[in-house]
């Protein structure tokens, strides 16, 4: 058989067949997705939530105030120790062990880290700064060191030869990189105050366990207050998070964090979890083989394999979902597309959407429709899709002045000049996203969707620490083996493209 | 006795060969200019020297981009010429906060270039001639027995260039640069290097050169 010429493999994946794929992926994996409206009156449930909504409470202004100060908290103590150790191992990020550290501290999802941590040192306020920090440190490091070796290298190079690399790194690297890293930061912030928030979703003092609080007491109006005050800070995130007065925060953060009383541990916790719990249980009395395989394929088969499927299942049908809307709304924001009070709306209705992490609003989405795949799918495609929407409006915004002086407005111009030349960066945001949208459908079975997250709660449940980690470790292969499929693909169709996009989407 | 010496050698980048078997000696106290079209090889030609010397002798580099660092104030570019002179604590520190007798001596030198006021300003709030000369005083600041510069004075004018090479020729017992005024080379140079299509076409004295010969360089 002849083999294919060079240009004909590339061009088996172009970007409308990489779509195609992507959309029947989606159609095939519909049938088997649980869709179905578990809450028998999801109308009623919806209404109560809404007239509770319009009707914000402020009067708990104590527990809102307070369920705030600490999200705030620990997103600045989490991101600044994440921060920090990432500057540390950036400049030895070349090296394979270093690399290999990072990736697996970047691939374990920020509620799987405070629930491992939990295990040592119970619900303590290191147990949230380090779920945020250590997959942080692992994000950190790659971004920075990708943004030192981006940096002008021509000073380094005339340094006199004999200067040690300490000097180099700080006279000649770093400061060159300084003020990307600085913005990287600043972005980093926000992503950790969504992780921070959803921290309270598994027992930590933030607005997540707050908002949880006030559901169950059905206090619709205080929920929404809470929520109003949590996307206002998100978006003004810029005005009171001044590089200047980083210290301060930084300080009133730790101050705060280490005033809150946790239940103590007993001694031993961390020897104990490292050298049994963590153990696979056929090791603990040392090494067999057969027993080890006799543990280990249950696990696999009946919890690892299912909770891959319907992690698969919900993340490929969210990402079909969240391309669609990002591609149909990402107009609203722009202009000559859309009036003045159109953009304000859609803006306004982005803003909402991409401040609410996935997982907050699969969790109120569950509230409504009740337990299935449906929730977790509309919260993914819901917050992707904006964040997308927001990115391509914001370039379309950019290539307006250049183009034709006559060239038409509203939905016109957004088909037949915007769609096709935003083509290629939409395809390159939505592969990126999809690694993001496989790590979060897996946690969002803490929620109760039979995702991988699911099966390692249960696991976490009943303290079979063993079988947690094994799960933990297949969701972080999945995650690599997405990454690596997207990367690729990115390679073939987007040239790049979505590069400068890497640093604004958490 | 020669500084340095490239016998029948060829220079480029990667597999292209910028400069094919060239030679090339280099004594103390001379002066050399290197001239020719852009492109001829005279940056490649003094990389290759500058590698040559480094490891045994003590080379203040001038390089044609500048190389400095933009966010970082005239005051710490040039100290960077002495890195090398110290270890990491004492660089480290500098950069928090330069000691005073370092200070001092680069105010010396920047008084020297006509930079005393910009002495604390970013690099990249300076003009392209201003730029020029905080590289040189890099190159002041760090001292030895040769100078390597790469269209080192090409930012500013005239008056302000014969006066840099004046300086550069009292601060280096031996210097080779690369050089596009003519008129400037002549006056500094002891030994003229003309290149052309990366073959050395005339190494002589300025005296023994007429300008027909120089402007045979830049040609067709």
């Amino acid at each position: 058989m002849p083999r294919l010429p060079r240009s004909t493999q590339a061009e088996r994946w172009t970007r409308p067949r990489v779509l195609t794929l992507f959309l029947a992926l989606a159609l095939l994996a519909l049938p088997f997705a649980d869709l179905s409206l578990g809450s028998h009156d999801a109308g009623a449930a919806l209404a109560r939530m809404f007239s509770g909504f319009l009707r914000p409470d402020f009067s708990a202004v104590e527990q809102i105030g307070r369920a705030i100060w600490l999200t705030v908290a620990f997103a600045v103590a989490g991101v600044a120790a994440g921060a920090s150790a990432g500057l540390v191992l950036a400049p030895f990020y070349h090296l394979r062990g270093v690399r290999w550290l990072c990736i697996a501290l970047r691939s374990v999802h920020e509620l799987f880290w405070a629930l491992m941590l939990m295990q040592v040192m119970g619900i303590a306020p290191m147990t949230g700064v380090l779920a945020i920090a250590l997959p942080y440190a692992g994000i950190f490091a790659k971004v920075f060191s990708e943004q030192l070796d981006e940096a002008d290298p021509r000073p380094a190079q005339v340094l006199p030869r004999g200067t040690d690399a300490l000097s180099r790194f700080l006279y000649a690297r770093a400061p060159l990189a300084l003020a990307v890293m600085k913005h990287y930061t600043l972005y980093r912030l926000e992503c950790g105050m969504r992780a921070s928030a959803v921290l309270g979703f598994v027992g930590l003092p933030t607005l997540g366990f707050q908002l949880d609080s006030f559901f169950r007491l059905g206090d619709y109006g205080a929920a929404s207050a809470i929520m109003i005050c949590y996307v206002v800070l998100i978006a003004t995130i810029r005005l009171w998070m001044r590089p200047a007065l980083a210290p301060l925060w930084l300080l009133a953060s730790v101050v705060t964090l280490s005033l809150i009383k946790s239940p103590p541990m007993g001694s031993g916790a961390l020897m104990r979890f490292l050298t049994q719990d963590i153990v696979p249980a056929p090791l603990r009395d040392g090494w067999d083989g057969a027993a080890l395989w006799e543990w280990l394929r249950p696990l696999l088969v009946s919890e690892a394999l299912p909770g891959i499927i319907a992690t698969v299942l919900v993340a490929q049908i969210a990402l079909a979902l969240t391309g669609a809307l990002a591609f149909a709304g990402f107009g609203l924001i722009v202009p000559r597309v859309t009036s003045r009070a159109g953009r304000m709306v859609g803006h306004l209705g982005l803003v909402i959407l991409r401040s609410f992490p996935e997982y907050m609003l699969a969790y109120l989405f569950l509230q409504v429709f009740g337990p299935s795949m449906l929730p977790a799918i509309l919260a993914l495609a819901l917050h992707n899709g904006a964040i997308i929407a927001h990115l391509l409006g914001r370039e379309g915004e950019e290539i307006l002045p250049s183009l034709r002086r006559d060239a038409p407005r509203g939905l016109t111009l957004w088909g037949w000049e915007l769609a096709p030349r935003l083509s290629g960066p939409f395809i390159a945001l939505c592969l990126y996203r999809w690694e993001i949208i496989l790590r979060e459908t897996a946690v969002m079975g803490l929620l109760g969707i039979a995702t991988l997250g699911f099966y390692i709660d249960s696991a976490l449940a009943e303290l079979r620490l063993d079988r947690a980690l094994v799960l933990l470790l297949v969701t972080g292969l999945l995650t690599a083996a997405v990454d690596r499929i997207s990367r690729g693909l990115r390679r073939r169709t987007g040239r790049g493209e979505a590069r400068h996009f890497r640093d604004e989407c958490c | 006795m020669s500084l340095t010496i490239l016998d029948n050698e060829t220079l480029g980048y990667g597999r292209r060969a910028v400069l094919p078997e060239v030679s090339f000696a280099l004594a103390p106290g001379e002066r050399v200019v290197l001239l020719g079209r852009s492109g001829a090889g005279k940056s490649t030609l003094l990389n290759a020297v500058h590698d040559r010397l480094a490891p045994a002798h003590r080379v203040a580099l001038v390089p044609q981009d500048h190389a400095l660092v933009p966010q970082l104030s005239v005051l710490r570019n040039v100290l960077m010429g002495r890195l090398d002179d110290h270890g990491a604590l004492y660089n480290l520190t500098n950069l928090l906060r330069v000691r005073a007798h370092d200070r001092a001596g680069v105010a010396e030198v920047l008084a020297a270039v006509g930079l005393s006021d910009e002495i604390d300003r970013p690099v990249h709030a300076l003009s392209g001639g201003q730029k020029q000369r905080v590289a040189l005083a890099r190159a002041w600041w760090r001292g030895g027995s040769v100078l390597i510069g790469d269209e080192p004075v090409s930012a500013v004018d005239e008056t302000q260039a014969g006066v840099l090479l004046e300086q550069a020729q009292a601060r280096f017992e031996t210097a080779m640069l690369a050089l596009h005024d003519v008129t400037l080379a002549r006056r500094f140079a002891t030994r003229l290097v003309g290149i052309r299509r990366g073959a050395i076409l005339f190494d002589a004295a300025p005296g023994d050169l007429s300008d027909a010969e120089i402007a045979a360089l830049y040609a067709g």
